[in-house]
């Protein structure tokens, strides 16, 4: 740890490696005892340099890469690049694809089960950072469940690679509906379990209740996005405001932040953005259930535009020459929006590829909100923005 | 009220006539400012009632230099452009702002001020285009190293030979392949 005198202030350097900075992060701190005084992040020591793989790979063979770009939620960064190039080909009559109804449906099923195992890494080692190590264990465990499911469907349990332009890689495995139905049911137990075990925890309230709170204008011009936008209040899901997929087909809540910590609490907290997070698992058990429940089944055939899982002959031919000019395409992912901006050529490798990201902007309201809170203060604030640093440094 | 791009736009060039409107082939389009005006017509578009931009979800940098012109033997350009992805919570309403900047004089006012997320954006940008955003409070490389060489996202961009004493090469393998050879 390096540590700097200037008079009654000491500087500090949190990270790059600390437990609680969630991957590779390091804050420069300075402090006037407990008290902070100023932080300046210094992101970039996992920087892949991914936009630029972006303009040297071809269109289908990008989404390896954005499954690595938060690899928390690696589904959800599938379904946002696939919807992306998706939306360029829907441009031109000789391009645009007719994705199967059944993956149409596949794809919101698994990118709400991966937003839920991505809430569990977040909430997990959100109490694990406040010193409450059960409820870890618990979340955890749940998602180990979610990553059974996706692993015999597609292989792996982290970096998926299932989703492809024109639909997905394969159809789901046999008795994957029953086995995601009896999953649901256990997680919904667990997770009253796990609200039963912290949530009123007077500890953990009183660690988090009034802490870095944000005000709605704050986080809308800092760019907050997903959970961190709604838990100072602000209603708005890209999912319900600006559907994409067939999201639309779907009924659920957007929760959002009420100062759920009651007299000491206040609107935009971190209890706030914790709840939020909470009671988003259940509006995802919501929209699972709703998926099951509305997808027509398998045919066995590829490219049947009912049963089928992949228009996959159109889209080759598509990609080989897709329509000039480009799109910004936005997505709800478990860390708010991420939006792909992408520049076409007309050529089978993609001119420019732009990724935005919840985490990256949720680092530059740092220099703003820390400065006053205390230095175990500034970990509760890190867990409760669930920041992923592949995510922000790309 | 969500407005049409085209009633946006009509507002934004009663303003400021030094605005045009530009389009791609696939349908979008963009509203075009030259970099003198870029901080006004950016303070316009988020006070104005009937505007309300007040998120900036994207600001994106796009190098022109290997893009083929829109007609066949027409000109092409080697301008740097910053594109502004911008979202009205009020009206729910979303307009692209794009400024383009000389590659001689990399140089366009910081919206810093008006959307506090733009200086990470904006320190992004500097870092892998080389675009100067004049007026912001830290314009610093942000995901390469302080001493990097040249900026990664230029199209005409050499791949350095060392960095910090290491070769950066493989048995085999240079960073020349890939399409822009």
């Amino acid at each position: 740890m390096n540590v700097e005198r200037e008079g009654d202030y000491i500087t500090l350097s949190m990270g790059p490696h600390h437990p609680a900075t969630h991957g590779v992060l390091r804050l420069e701190v300075t402090t006037d005892g407990e008290v902070i005084r100023a932080c300046k992040p210094d992101i970039g020591y996992l920087h892949r340099s991914i936009e630029k793989i972006g303009e040297c790979v071809e269109w289908y063979q990008f989404v390896p890469y954005t499954d690595r770009v938060d690899y928390v939620c690696s589904m959800n960064s599938n379904h946002a690049w696939v919807c992306a190039v998706e939306s360029l080909l829907s441009s031109s009559d000789e391009t645009r694809l007719a994705i199967p109804e059944r993956a149409e449906y596949i794809r919101i099923l698994f990118a709400e089960l991966n937003r839920i195992s991505s809430h569990m890494v977040g909430l997990g080692s959100m109490t694990m950072d406040m010193g409450a190590f059960t409820p870890f264990l618990h979340a955890l465990s749940q998602r180990e469940f979610i990553n059974d499911i996706f692993e015999k469907t597609c292989g792996a349990r982290l970096t998926y690679n299932y989703m492809c332009v024109g639909g997905l890689v394969r159809d789901l495995h046999a008795g994957a509906e029953d086995e995601i139905r009896a999953m649901l049911k256990g997680l919904e137990k667990a997770m009253i379990d796990f609200n039963r075990l912290i949530s009123s925890n007077n500890i953990f309230k009183a660690r988090l209740a009034g802490v870095a709170a944000v005000s709605p204008e704050d986080a809308i011009s800092y760019g907050l996005v997903g959970p961190n936008l709604r838990g100072s209040g602000v209603d708005f899901d890209l999912r319900r405001d600006k559907p994409y997929g067939i999201y639309e087909r779907f009924r659920f809540d957007v929760p959002v932040g009420k100062t759920y910590a009651g007299a000491d609490g206040r609107p935009g907290d971190c209890y706030d953005r914790y709840v939020v997070r909470l009671l988003e698992v259940l509006e995802s058990i919501r929209i699972c259930r709703q998926a099951l429940d509305q997808m027509p089944p398998a045919s066995g055939v590829e490219d049947d535009p009912v049963g089928g899982w992949c228009a996959a002959k159109a889209a080759q031919k598509a990609l080989r020459k897709p329509p000039v000019g480009e799109v910004y395409f936005r997505c709800e992912n478990p860390r708010g929006e991420t939006g792909y901006h992408i520049v076409s050529d007309g050529t089978k490798f993609p001119y420019r590829v732009k990724i935005r990201t919840g985490s990256f902007t949720a680092m530059s309201i740092f220099e703003k909100l820390v400065p006053g809170l205390m230095v175990a203060d500034l970990v509760a604030l890190i867990g409760s923005f669930d920041i992923v640093l592949p995510e922000v440094d790309r | 009220m969500a407005l049409s791009f085209d009633a946006i736009f009509a507002k934004v060039q009663v303003r400021f006539p030094s605005t045009s409107a530009g389009s791609a082939p696939n349908g979008a389009r963009w509203v075009e400012v030259p970099p003198p005006d870029a901080l006004e017509v950016a303070t316009f578009l988020k006070t104005d009632p009937d505007l309300a931009f007040d998120s900036l979800c994207c600001l994106s940098g796009i190098d022109l230099l290997k893009y083929p012109a829109a007609e066949k033997d027409g000109p092409t350009s080697d301008d740097l452009v910053c594109a502004y992805d911008l979202h009205s919570l009020e009206h729910r309403h979303e307009v692209r702002m794009k400024v383009r900047v000389p590659r001689a004089h990399p140089e366009t006012p910081s919206v810093e001020s008006v959307w506090g997320v733009a200086g990470y954006f904006e320190r992004e940008i500097f870092d892998l285009l080389g675009v100067e955003f004049q007026g912001h409070h830290d314009l610093r490389r942000i995901l390469t190293p302080q001493d990097w060489v040249g900026h990664p996202l230029r199209k005409d961009y050499v791949y350095p030979k060392a960095y910090g004493g290491v070769e950066l090469k493989r048995e085999g393998q240079t960073f020349e392949s890939g399409p822009y050879k």
